[in-house]
């Protein structure tokens, strides 16, 4: 579904800022794998999810989603096989439109936007009952401008969005991560069901550890710009977090050196 | 200071204000939709003015020359978004950039400062004689009131289809909309079009209502439209809702800046100093929001923080 080949990407290259996020680094997944993603700050994970999303072109490598090289494609042209939820809620909606209107946009990623209706009034009732499987009372406010909900409701809508539009791969860049815990838990459920029930590829970076080993179906660590650790299957349901701790020493020669993910646990 | 000189003067005062409020729904288009201040506008106001009187002059139909103007001013707007979006610089300056060229440019259509027509001579659409004395279906007022309304009609429509719901995503979250597959730089470059399109039109309209087309007629054309949006904002907000409406009010800021600007000139101020009024006045009613936030927030705090970061987040 994705092969991600050997891309690199260098910031602020000839400068003191220089920073080389992304080494050399190649990932192949299957159909259907849920990959949770972990590392520590600066390992390169979000920097993986915006190369694969084209937010700037890598400087090597190449990237083919679903057997398309997409590698030159820009941002929006790449949209059309992904769906992406940001960690903060405020990127993944447009704030000054409506819930349907949001969802219309959704909804037509990666055809041409033409001439015809911005919602065609058939589409409201699959909103609705999309809306209503949520839980969050959202399917009686169709019209409601997105900026009224709150954090929680507007990441549960952008993961809507999302997958509105199957997408050949789901990207998710810790998009529970700014959201209170009870959120969180009910956002991350959701996400389980809309995973499972449409069996999306679906690449999920996250700070919490138990998370990254309870969810999915593969796990990947990620240091210095390059894959550390990849587990899949009974192996990897047999993971605890102690594992992960000793594993990112054995790896990078030092201690996993992150607060916010110790204290996640 | 006589009480019916100024009574005569705000018929005149309200053609114009609603001439100027078409140029004002274009500036709302880039810079509430599109969240671009976009000063191209200074220069495309002629510019429009200019190919429209130069048209009729060489004997075309009015509104051949009014879609000829229309026209270049989407060119206009054309050149600034590749500025912006194919060459990297930033919305305002690549706006400076273009109104500045197009000094030359309106030059050369005109091939000199300022152009006359002669309403007795030339089929004028609006004119400052077609105000009082004349039947109704010539009456400027309502030709401009009804164009008006035609344009809010059309972009009502375009801006709930698909490509119409784009262009709102963009200006809104970019990040989102390229996320849901928008083509962010097309959209941007459209929405330029339409605005520049818009005021060359009301450029146009203008000309022919004060009879020439003059260099220096769009001088200062942004922050009138600003100001426009601003009142039309600020007495319509709370009442219009609909976009339609929203646009309306636009139009109805124009009308009342000019009906106020009518009301100074007859208290006898000093007309050199119109402009520095008008952008004083632009420059508080800018502030008004920000200073709301700042220091007459107690509760609400939270509110305006989340505002703001609303925005960063969407352009970041």
């Amino acid at each position: 579904m994705l092969e991600v080949k050997c891309i690199s990407k260098t910031f602020n290259a000839g400068t003191v800022n220089e920073k080389q996020a992304l080494k050399g680094l190649s990932l192949t997944l299957n159909d259907g794998d849920f990959v949770t993603v972990i590392g520590g700050n600066g390992a390169g994970k979000s920097t993986l999810l915006n190369a694969i999303a084209g937010t700037w072109k890598v400087d090597e490598g190449q990237i083919v989603i679903d057997g398309v090289d997409v590698t030159k494609y820009p941002e929006h042209k790449r949209a059309a096989f992904l769906g992406r939820v940001f960690q903060d809620p405020m990127n993944g909606t447009a704030a000054t439109m409506g819930i349907e209107e949001n969802l219309a946009l959704a909804l037509r990623r990666g055809d041409k936007r033409t001439l015809r209706k911005g919602i065609a009034a058939a589409e409201r009732r699959l909103y609705r009952d999309m809306l209503a499987k949520l839980g969050l009372g959202l399917e009686n406010r169709l019209t409601s401008k997105v900026g009224l909900l709150s954090g929680g409701q507007r990441q549960a809508l952008t993961l809507l969005m999302a997958t509105l539009k199957k997408p050949k791969l789901l990207l998710l860049d810790e998009h529970t991560a700014a959201l209170d815990p009870k959120t969180a838990a009910k956002v991350l459920e959701t996400t389980e069901n809309i995973v499972n029930q449409d069996h999306l590829t679906t690449l999920m970076i996250t700070h919490n550890m138990k998370d990254a080993i309870h969810i999915g179906n593969r796990l990947i660590m990620m240091n210095n710009g390059q894959i550390i650790f990849d587990v899949s299957g009974e192996e990897k349901k047999k993971l605890k977090v102690e594992d992960l701790l000793r594993k990112f020493a054995e790896a990078s020669g030092e201690e996993f050196a992150n607060d916010r993910m110790l204290l996640a646990n | 200071m006589e009480i019916m000189s100024l009574i005569n003067a705000l018929p005149g005062a309200a053609a114009q204000g609603l001439i100027w409020g078409i140029m004002a729904i274009g500036v709302y288009l880039t810079y509430r939709i599109l969240d671009i201040a976009d000063l191209t506008v200074d220069g495309s106001m002629c510019t429009g003015g200019a190919v429209c009187i130069m048209m009729m002059l060489a004997g075309n139909n009015v509104w051949v020359s009014m879609a000829a103007a229309l026209a270049s001013g989407m060119a206009a707007g054309l050149v600034t978004g590749l500025f912006h979006t194919f060459m990297g610089i930033p919305a305002i300056l690549s706006g400076i950039l273009t109104q500045l060229g197009l000094w030359s440019v309106n030059l050369k259509i005109m091939g000199k400062a300022n152009q006359a027509i002669n309403v007795d001579k030339f089929p004028l659409l609006v004119s400052l004689r077609f105000i009082k004395n004349v039947p109704f279906f010539k009456n400027t007022i309502l030709i401009v009131a009804l164009l008006t309304v035609i344009l809010i009609a059309v972009l009502y429509w375009f801006f709930g289809t698909e490509l119409g719901c784009s262009l709102r995503a963009t200006g809104c979250n970019d990040k989102m909309a390229r996320a849901q597959g928008i083509n962010t730089d097309f959209g941007r470059v459209l929405g330029l079009m339409i605005s520049n399109g818009l005021v060359a039109f009301s450029g146009a309209l203008l000309t022919q209502y004060q009879g020439f087309a003059d260099i220096n007629m769009g001088r200062g054309a942004i922050v009138i439209g600003l100001a426009a949006v601003i009142i039309g904002e600020a007495v319509f907000g709370k009442v219009f809702r609909n976009f339609g409406f929203k646009l309306l009010a636009v139009s109805f800021g124009s009308i009342i800046y000019y009906l106020v600007l009518q009301v100074v000139i007859w208290r006898g101020i000093d007309t050199d100093l119109l402009k520095l009024l008008s952008a004083l006045v632009v420059a508080v009613f800018l502030a008004i929001p920000v200073w709301q936030e700042r220091y007459f927030t107690g509760v609400g705090k939270k509110n305006g923080a989340g505002k703001n970061a609303q925005r960063k987040g969407g352009n970041s």
